[in-house]
């Protein structure tokens, strides 16, 4: 009831984008535009080890020889990379010691986001509530990160990848580009060499981690582009629960967001990664807004592992994710649930990819696609089954809504099999609200839109469920606010 | 005879185009003039594409490389063929109306047409170029100029024969029309680019079979543009049996525009080629048009045969349902892909597309991409598709029954197929057909167990 209630009056309230509003900060910035001396003062400002460098130095030149793709559904002028700062940073916070030497502006930020940084305000809530250990990252550096003393009693790094590249290079150097090389596509390409910040997961074997972990990514500064690292290893027999999230200002220009996040777990292991992204979508002509443009990727190495991948993506004015798994070890599974929800001028073309190498191997694809307004969706995604693969089994579910008849929904799927054994099944389908759903709803009282939201909420209900129970409720939030004006 | 630009394509063996450059050879009727110009600028727009490789999205799946390999005979010498030698008939019966095309020529010797409805024509490309049928040079014009791809802008530059039917409005051909297209191979593969076309009037029904053999076992490669324009109400029925060598290259486009509650009803048997292509493109531009496209195959060895569909439902009220079901065995490679369209404003529209394949051995491959583009909002539009093995329950069921392995798989395989085929319009086709799929399990190798 409550969740209800509350979703109601939101509708209400917000005619626009909640998280709209910037924040006044001094910060550092190094110079607009892309060259080899950015990436090494990237690096030189990171305190980076000679590997590193040399690492970025190398995705650097290898992005000098690619093209920007073109094969994806959406339409957007030319990015000018040299019209980007690759580095912006709160000049405070170079190097907080603690969540006190963080610029209290800054918590101001989260604390608007909603967003309890700091511990005693979760222990401080209510009782039997969960606990989540939050890393934040600050355009292009990582603030804080919470309940870091309670995880390191249990064995579990959780840190901003800069760290972590000062206290455990090695495991740094070991995973990662080994589930999105350097070389993988052009925005990855130049993730890699520009990469300011992220959050870097370690569960050590046989550990489940006590408590959610979560980072908050939020692009603040103008004409920056945030491009975050993200790696999370789950060692044999580990369990994490990952949660993101994301918002921005308001501004006409658009931005830029190129992420990595590569996800690796061992026998036995499981990771749950979940994310809701509310980027700024630009306004309703599609003036401004964020280009999401992320490579998520994860590899099932060890037998008996799992990775799932939750996502409800409302935000950004395109979004091109393609969030996968690579299930190399032997019955390994892959999961994909999303929800993408694109309003006025929106883009999304996102999807995913379950690569089976190991023997029954597992993956379930779930996706719900809504599109009003003028807005664009696609599904796109690719499901193959190697030769080895033995017994492999794939079930996909693709469902799209359309809301009003100046959308689009588009279902572009690659199917591939070369086992006998292996089993695949793909269905999609898209179609309207129906007349008959609104009209039960309306009769019984329920203005419009609520009765959209409803029905909506509904057909996502398989996605949102698989969702934690903290970012379900906001999900569902979202969902009903991203789809305002697109009735009547 | 035309003359044709120069060549500059990016072909991996130039010489394997040194006979298309000299342009269509036999010139066995007077060409109207307004057909060298336009052969002339398709050659512009084939050499400027080459031919479609693996980056182009919808040859993702599909390699031709083999074929610059080859050195080709662009313009075989009319071969030697006995009536006698000519296949039994899809419908297992004597020839009620035939046309036979060898190497892509028509060969009125070896064909038997009857006195056909009034008005209606079934005759080669070449004469009705040669007699200025107004009807087939208005359609020509309008299609060949379209840029649709490399191999049928090879097709467009070539322009010299095929079969044309042309059935006038308010009339119903009852007698189902077979086309039974021959290639016979050569010292040199011979390579041949028919131009079929259907005109299909107002109200008008008609039904066409398309039977392609290969009477040799070398290779050959044909390149099939078939256009089909039927007007409002029309019934176009086609059904193709694609059985060619098993070293030959097939590949074929059949581009259909639909009028107003114009229907379209096609369905493709393949077996044979080494490489084959079978691609449709329907466009439902009159509001309630429908089309249904159908398809089953039996690959084996080293074949690889690809279906293609590209629905574009143009306008309010239009349907299309499609089902392709296929079973691949040795390290055969099938490949579906089905794109959906629906324009916007184009609502109350259905359309429906299902792709099962059985993979009976270890080492076939089958590709699917069934894409549904939807611009619309009042529509119900779909897509399945499935890959694997026999189902094990249904075939522990037979064997617990007591019926051998062998004759179990064949009993679940024709069954598989049946679906695909019971929905063939013409009840004469249907047993031959099945007959087909009983003979080709019969004659595959046995797995050892």
């Amino acid at each position: 009831m409550a969740a209800t209630a509350q979703t109601v009056a939101q509708v209400r309230d917000l005619g626009k984008y909640k998280h709209g509003w910037e924040t006044e900060i001094e910060m550092e910035t190094a110079p607009k535009g892309l060259n080899e001396d950015i990436v090494r003062f990237i690096s030189a400002r990171k305190d980076e080890p000679d590997w590193m460098l040399d690492w970025r130095l190398k995705a650097y030149r290898h992005w000098l020889t690619m093209e920007e793709p073109t094969w994806a559904m959406v339409d957007y002028p030319a990015i000018d990379f040299q019209d980007i700062y690759y580095y912006a940073a709160p000049k405070s916070t170079a190097g907080p010691k603690s969540l006190d030497e963080v610029d209290p502006e800054l918590l101001r930020t989260y604390e608007k986001l909603g967003i309890p940084l700091k511990e005693q305000e979760v222990l401080a809530g209510v009782q039997g509530a969960p606990r989540v250990a939050v890393d934040a990252v600050f355009d292009s550096v990582s603030v804080a990160t919470t309940f870091k003393k309670e995880l390191e009693s249990h064995g579990v790094i959780f840190c901003s990848i800069s760290e972590a590249l000062q206290n455990h290079p090695e495991l740094v150097r070991k995973y990662l580009g080994t589930v999105v090389p350097y070389t993988d596509n052009f925005y990855a390409t130049l993730n890699s060499a520009v990469f300011s910040d992220g959050s870097f997961v370690y569960i050590p074997p046989g550990v489940h981690c006590p408590m959610e972990l979560s980072t908050y990514f939020r692009i603040n500064a103008k004409d920056t582009g945030q491009f975050e690292r993200t790696l999370i290893i789950a060692d044999e027999g580990s369990y994490v629960s990952y949660l993101e999230g994301c918002t921005a200002p308001m501004r006409d220009e658009n931005q830029l967001h190129a992420a990595v996040v590569e996800l690796v777990t061992l026998k036995d292991a499981e990771i749950k990664y979940s994310t809701v992204q509310n980027w700024y979508p630009g306004d309703e002509n599609g003036k401004g807004g964020i280009y999401n443009f992320v490579t998520k990727r994860g590899a099932c190495r060890g037998d008996d592992s799992k990775i799932r991948w939750t996502q409800v993506e409302t935000g950004s004015a395109i979004t091109w994710k393609y969030p996968s798994c690579i299930l190399q070890g032997d019955n390994s599974v892959g999961e994909f649930y999303s929800v993408a929800i694109t309003n006025n001028a929106q883009q999304a073309d996102t999807g995913t990819k379950m690569i089976h190498l190991g023997r029954n191997t597992r993956s379930r694809i779930i996706s719900k696609g809504i599109s009003a307004g003028r807005a664009r969706n696609t599904y796109r995604g690719l499901v193959r089954m190697g030769p080895k693969a033995a017994e492999g089994r794939n079930f996909t579910q693709c469902d799209s809504l359309l809301i009003g008849d100046r959308c689009g929904a588009h279902t572009v799927p690659y199917i591939e099999s070369r086992n006998r054994t292996a089993k695949v099944e793909h269905e999609a389908t898209t179609s309207r609200i129906g007349e008959d759903q609104l009209f039960y709803c309306r009769q019984r009282g329920i203005g419009e839109e609520d009765a959209v939201a409803l029905i909506v909420n509904g057909f996502c209900k398989e996605v949102l469920q698989e969702l934690p129970m903290e970012f379900a409720v906001e999900a569902q939030k979202l969902v009903s606010i991203s789809l305002e004006g697109s009735v009547g | 005879m035309a003359t044709l630009v120069p060549i500059d394509g990016p072909a991996a063996n130039p010489d394997w185009l040194s006979g298309w450059r000299a342009g269509p050879g036999n010139g066995t009727a007077a060409a109207p003039d307004w057909l060298p110009p336009v052969r002339a600028e398709a050659a512009g727009r084939f050499a400027a594409r080459g031919l479609p490789n693996r980056r182009i999205e919808d040859w993702r799946y599909t390699n031709l490389a083999q074929l610059t390999g080859l050195e080709l005979d662009w313009a075989p010498a009319p071969a030697e063929v006995a009536k006698e030698s000519l296949p039994a008939l899809v419908f297992g019966r004597e020839a009620d109306c035939r046309l036979v095309l060898v190497n892509g020529q028509v060969r009125p010797a070896l064909s038997a047409v009857p006195a056909l409805p009034e008005g209606t024509i079934l005759t080669s490309l070449a004469e009705a170029l040669a007699t200025g049928h107004p009807g087939v040079a208005d359609l020509l014009r309008e299609r060949v100029t379209v840029d649709d791809g490399a191999l049928k802008a090879l097709n467009d530059s070539w322009l010299e024969d095929g079969y044309v039917l042309i059935v006038p409005e308010d009339v119903t051909v009852d007698l189902p029309i077979e086309i039974l297209s021959v290639g016979t191979g050569g010292a040199l593969p011979p390579a041949y680019q028919p131009r079929n076309l259907i005109i299909a009037g107002a109200r008008s029904r008609v039904t066409v079979v398309e039977h392609h053999v290969g009477l040799c076992i070398g290779g050959y490669f044909a390149n099939v543009v078939t256009d089909v324009a039927a007007g409002p109400e029309a019934i176009v029925r086609h059904c193709k049996v694609q059985d060619e060598s098993k070293e030959a290259i097939h590949v074929a486009l059949l581009d259909a525009t639909l009028g107003r509650d114009a229907m379209f009803d096609s369905f493709c048997f393949t077996l044979g080629g080494r490489i084959s292509r079978n691609e449709l493109r329907v466009s439902l531009d009159g509001p309630g048009a429908h089309c249904r496209l159908n398809g089953a195959y039996l690959v084996g060895g080293h074949q690889h045969c690809d279906h293609t569909t590209a629905v574009d439902h143009a306008a309010p009220e239009t349907h299309s349902d499609q089902l392709y079901k296929g079973v691949l065995d040795g390290r055969a490679r099938a490949v579906f892909q089905g794109k959906v369209v629906v324009r916007q404003d184009a609502q109350q529209v259905e359309g429906h597309q299902m792709s099962r394949a059985l993979l009976l051995s270890e080492t076939s491959e089958v590709n699917t991409k069934p894409e549904l583009f939807i611009h619309a909002d009042d529509v119900q539009c779909s897509h399945g598709a499935t890959a694997g093995d026999l189902d094990a329950e249904a075939l522990f069921y037979l064997r617990s029954r007591g019926v051998p392995e062998g004759q179990a798989r064949q009993l679940l395989v024709e069954a598989f197929l049946n679906e695909a085929i019971d929905a063939v319009a013409l009840a004469g086709m249907r047993l031959p057909l099945e007959q087909n799929v009983a003979r080709w399990m019969g004659e595959r190798p046995q797995p050892t167990p």
